[in-house]
């Protein structure tokens, strides 16, 4: 799947948006891509991962969380590739196998299993570079 | 006490906590993030870990208390409790939302009652150990000397 484009050509850093409710998580999900170098964003459910990109907001990678209210990262994934963004979307989670598979088929690159690590993050910033 | 004896017992004490199955290796990594620049971060982490779960629990008692029980709300604050206590390492309280789960899926009331206050037995185990390792912390701190870096390699 092609890569969408970081928001300013003149950053050199890869940005990332995390899409996760739990204030916990998404504290430590940031903590390692800042570790990571990267520029991160973070929002608190599907809806608002769908209206940043509405709004014309891109990220290099989108790490996004299952389980979320309004919008559950499944219906975030399949309506952003609805709406042509190309991003790298990896999920996060700790959903079952059943729940994985729905996942992966809204049109998730990747599926990791909560918690996230740094060497999770490793193999995705390496994807990216191919 | 002087420091170095007391970061000999920091490190026993957290060696224990990976030995006896209260933290896993998401726990160490939490660790690592921390430094100079955010030299709170674990305790903030877990501070967040400790309301979120609270109120999970509470969520919890009051689902499994209806005179019509809605599983499938018990099983999403389950998931939510799994989630977070796996981002921060709480093995122990991780594996009983597992089990939690499978019982909320075969609906098994009674069991699903026991297994409430199993895990509620874990998570306030695993809050004390760490409530104990913050205090240590503070005290070595407090002495002028650092926190010790943790492998895990034992």
């Amino acid at each position: 799947m092609a890569r969408g484009g970081s928001s300013s050509s003149s950053n050199p850093k890869i940005s990332a948006l995390i899409v996760e409710d739990h204030r916990p998580t998404s504290m430590l999900h940031e903590a390692i891509l800042k570790r990571n170098n990267m520029e991160t964003k973070v929002v608190n459910n599907g809806k608002h991962a769908v209206e940043l990109h509405s709004k014309g907001e891109r990220f290099d990678v989108i790490f996004m969380d299952y389980n979320m209210p309004e919008m559950n990262g499944a219906q975030a994934t399949k309506k952003l590739r609805e709406m042509g963004v190309r991003s790298m979307i990896v999920g996060v989670t700790s959903c079952t196998d059943f729940e994985r598979v729905e996942f992966m088929a809204a049109g998730l690159d990747k599926c990791f299993k909560k918690g996230l690590t740094r060497a999770m993050v490793e193999e995705v910033l390496q994807k990216l570079k191919e | 006490m002087e420091v170095g004896q007391m970061q000999r017992q920091w490190m026993d004490y957290t060696k224990s906590l990976f030995l006896e199955g209260y933290l896993d290796g998401q726990f160490l990594q939490l660790q690592q993030l921390q430094d100079d620049s955010n030299p709170d971060f674990v305790a903030e982490v877990v501070s967040l870990f400790f309301e979120d779960s609270e109120r999970l629990l509470n969520d919890l008692t009051n689902a499994l208390d209806q005179k019509c029980i809605d599983f499938k709300k018990a099983d999403a604050h389950i998931h939510q409790l799994k989630g977070s206590s796996s981002s921060i390492g709480a093995e122990r309280v991780k594996n009983c939302c597992i089990i939690f789960r499978s019982l909320c899926e075969e609906q098994n009331i009674d069991a699903c009652i026991r297994c409430l206050q199993q895990v509620k037995q874990e998570y306030f185990l695993v809050k004390n150990k760490l409530e104990t390792l913050f205090g240590m912390e503070q005290q070595i701190v407090a002495a002028g000397g650092s926190i010790p870096k943790m492998e895990l390699s034992f």
